[in-house]
């Protein structure tokens, strides 16, 4: 039976980048705010030090700073004719678990859309017509425009401290910068990262043969800054330990380093952990939340009645929760009809990985984000005409480390152990380095998200079951990217050289990214969306799920977490400037 | 809607919900409220305990040498350094299975147990220890049986491969257990702990670092980053730091 507390104004399930925004962002207005955080309270000096933190074995392969499967995982199938099993121990992704969430482990990759991207689908007809489309292709535009967002985007940056250098101050171009990017306001915060032997060598062949390489947007700050919170960050050391890893330094932006230590000091703010949120309570007419169910560790179970409910979890959950919640109408492959589960996107990445003679790379001296990229061949960058496919992405030189356990080279046609891998080990390593496609993956009509009928979770909910695979579209243009990648690599004059183009079917056990998109995806419509332009509910008018990637209503060929901030400043000031005046749709 | 502006305190809430924990006791993380301040406590970081030397904790005195035999091909000794034996990665494997790891502890291990497609992931509901346990008797039936009553210890180094090479590939077929799958996880683990930082129990003297130019735990490259083409030139440091920065009695 559950034990009810006293009311709160706002209510956020989850403590990540996009509840610790919208926390300090509400909190700040006066609002009683408390946020529900399924994992422990995380901080730097006791859960990742100097001292320990760049341990390889703990964080990046056994995994201690991720959901564990026993809190919370999915069931995943390539397609309705398989029965889906559950995910019994995460690899091909890596969704976070704690205060902070994924902003602890990631790399620190800090990029905007495209302005066509806001457009997709009306700028793809627009350009290349309706029939370029594949007929099972649910891409739509986005409901809000690039800039609209732009002042939101520079919000996050300056949050973060993103070091990097501009290639477009308000229209005008910039040398050195990205020439494709949107305009921005303002240069980066700090200055872009040193970069290293295999970057550089990168940078030369990409400048070549005609591209135009740029220091790639970090969130491991080059300098010491203090973000607009007050809250001062430390300098990125290089020390190879980012990804899967939280930061020791106070280098790398994360809800730690740039937000908390200024939200807990709001008296009319508390966070509670170890707590998982399994259900958001409607009224009778189903119109409206009040509030929220939880359990702690001890399984007693509490409800939270609040007048705002903010998912804010990682995007699978925040589609589990809906459909368990009964929010929205759930989606039907079928008929194509019902919007909660629809549109879940992905990332099509590749790699080409080079063997260079006599180099010294020092591969370990490395952040998640420092590399030197090009953008010639993402988004709409490029003329599609005749290619066969839609879509692009990033590529070039983005290795965040040489960490030996994860990483050790060898020539192709090496043993995988014995005498022969060890000396192959050994005499590859300095020399290797891989380059990376990061491109976009597009929705489609049989990619989605609904409730598996038949395994559940440690509370007898039923698991989300994702069913998913890749698309012709996305493979081709993989393959083409792939082969543009090997050109600039032939270009640095490799001893070896393997392209290695993303193949079907998606397999769940090789890591690829953790960018998994949509599900309560905003829109202009209510009949292909979840959610309005402001991440309200359609249906329920005070559940916003503000800036998750599941509101994505396609993936574009970036990572997500600039625009995931992005949408979490805008939907907070939506929901300030707005709904508080006139709780009501605002749309 | 009362979106109140007053900042109300939220006390009473929280000695409330301070008062309902108080009991819980048992599991290590326990539901907390925060207010106020970074909750920082001393004494709740949760660093790596160390391995240390002494008896085997979950092998049999003939499973260890089996591992030990078969780890020092995997990663044999040759004059670039110490392989698999001498670097402890039999004790690495043996200290894993006996802790979280082994036990497949956080692990999704709800039934059904159903075969599925190799997209899909390991499905069965045997533990890391168990694949152990079952693998190692099942090799140790088929060496008695192919091998004249012997063990895979007792193998001359050439018919060692030759073994680990039939399980690689498979075409050694064990009793109830999938002879590739065994290998893939008994390799994963040995160069687990060879690479790994020398704490838990394998990487030696930080062997296999010094045998790439990993230089481990140094967590600051500034002054490196920009100075291309040259060796780093200090050497690895592990979380433990070095022998020689200890004090010697």
């Amino acid at each position: 039976m559950a034990r009810k507390l006293p009311a709160k104004d706002v209510v956020i399930i989850g403590l990540g980048w996009t509840g610790a925004i919208l926390a300090y962002e509400l909190a700040k207005t006066g609002l009683n705010v408390v946020a529900i955080e399924r994992g422990p309270w995380r901080d730097t000096a006791t859960d990742f030090p100097p001292a320990y933190a760049q341990d390889e074995l703990r964080y990046a392969v056994r995994l201690d700073l991720f959901l564990r499967p026993e809190q919370q995982t999915l069931t995943f199938r390539n397609n309705a004719s398989q029965t889906a099993l559950p995910i019994r121990s995460f690899s091909g992704f890596l969704p976070g678990n704690g205060v902070g969430g994924a902003g602890i482990h990631w790399n620190g990759q800090t990029w905007r859309f495209l302005p066509t991207d806001f457009q997709l689908r009306s700028h793809l007809e627009g350009r290349y017509g309706k029939a370029a489309l594949p007929a099972d292709m649910t891409i739509q535009d986005w409901p809000v425009t690039y800039d609209e967002l732009e002042p939101y985007y520079d919000r996050f940056e300056k949050l973060c401290g993103t070091s990097g250098k501009a290639g477009n101050i308000r229209g005008q171009k910039q040398a050195g910068g990205n020439p494709f990017e949107g305009w921005r306001s303002s240069e980066y915060p700090t200055p872009p990262l040193k970069q290293g032997l295999g970057a550089t060598l990168f940078a030369e062949a990409a400048r070549k043969t005609g591209h135009s390489p740029f220091p790639q947007p970090a969130s491991n700050l080059s300098e010491a800054y203090v973000n607009p919170l007050g809250v001062k960050l430390g300098q990125c050391t290089y020390c190879g330990f980012c990804e899967r890893f939280g930061c020791g330094n106070y280098a790398k932006a994360s809800p730690q380093t740039c937000v908390l230590p200024a939200l807990l000091r709001f008296p009319n703010f508390s966070a509670q952990t170890e707590s998982e949120v399994t259900k958001i309570n409607l009224d009778s007419t189903g119109k409206r939340a009040t509030g929220v169910t939880y359990v702690d560790t001890s399984g007693q179970e509490w409800e939270q009645p609040a007048d705002i409910v903010l998912m804010c979890a990682f995007s699978f959950f925040n589609v589990q929760l809906m459909l368990l919640s009964g929010i929205g109408k759930p989606y039907d492959p079928q008929t194509g009809q019902g919007v909660v589960g629809r549109n879940y996107a992905y990332q099509t990445t590749s790699s080409v990985s080079v063997i260079l003679k006599d180099k010294i790379l020092n591969p370990f001296i490395a952040t998640g984000a420092h590399g030197m990229i090009i953008d010639d061949y993402n988004g709409d960058n490029f003329d599609h005409t005749g290619l066969g496919f839609v879509g692009g992405g990033y590529m070039g030189f983005g290795q965040t480390g040489a960490r030996p356990i994860q990483t050790r080279p060898v020539p192709k046609g090496t043993p995988k152990w014995g005498a022969e891998w060890k000396k192959a080990t050994a005499e590859t390593y300095q020399r290797a380095c891989s380059l990376a496609t990061h491109a976009s993956s597009y929705s489609y009509k049989d990619c989605y998200l609904d409730l598996d009928p038949t395994y559940k979770d440690r509370f007898g909910r039923p698991l989300l079951r994702m069913t998913f695979d890749f698309h012709d579209n996305e493979l081709k243009m993989s393959a083409y990217l792939t082969d543009r990648l090997a050109e600039i690599a032939k270009a640095m004059d490799p001893v070896e050289l393997v392209a290695s183009p993303r193949k079907g079917p998606y397999d769940s056990t090789i890591y690829q990214t953790t960018h998994n998109t949509g599900g309560t995806v905003m829109g202009a419509d209510p009949a292909t969306s979840v959610l309005n332009r402001y991440c309200q509910s359609w249906d329920v008018h005070n559940v916003f799920v503000p800036g998750g990637a599941s509101v994505f209503p396609q993936n574009h060929g970036y990572n997500p977490t600039d625009t995931v901030g992005a949408l979490a400043y805008w939907a907070a000031d939506a929901i300030r400037n707005r709904y508080l005046k006139n709780p009501g749709p605002l749309v | 809607m009362s979106c109140t502006t007053s900042l109300q305190p939220t006390r009473r809430l929280l000695l409330c919900s301070a008062a309902a924990f108080f009991f819980v006791g048992t599991t290590l993380a326990r539901a907390r409220t925060l207010a106020g301040s970074l909750p920082w406590e001393a004494g709740t970081a949760t660093p790596p305990v160390a391995v240390r030397p002494g008896p085997w904790m979950f092998f049999t005195a003939d499973e260890a040498a089996v591992v030990e035999a078969a780890v020092d091909r995997l990663i044999p000794p040759d004059n670039r350094g110490p392989g698999g034996k001498d670097t402890g990665c039999a004790v690495f494997i043996d200290r894993q299975l006996a802790g979280p790891y082994g036990r497949a502890e956080g692990l999704y291990t709800r039934p059904p147990f159903m075969p599925g497609a190799a997209t899909q992931g390991y499905q069965l509901p045997d533990s890391p220890a168990a694949r152990y346990r079952t693998g190692l008797r099942a090799l140790a039936e088929y060496i008695k049986g192919n091998f004249a009553g012997k063990s895979f210890r007792d193998l001359a180094p050439g018919d060692q491969d030759t073994v680990l090479k039939g399980l690689e590939s498979g075409s050694i077929v064990l009793k109830d257990v999938k002879s590739a799958e065994f290998f893939a996880l008994l390799l994963a683990n040995t160069q687990e702990g060879f690479f790994a930082d020398p704490i838990y129990g394998g990487n030696r003297d930080m062997a296999s670092w010094r045998l790439i130019g990993f230089p481990g735990a140094r967590y600051d490259y500034r002054d490196w980053v920009d100075r291309h083409n040259e060796p780093y030139p200090l050497p690895p440091v592990s979380i433990m730091g070095r022998s020689d920065w200890t004090v010697k009695d």
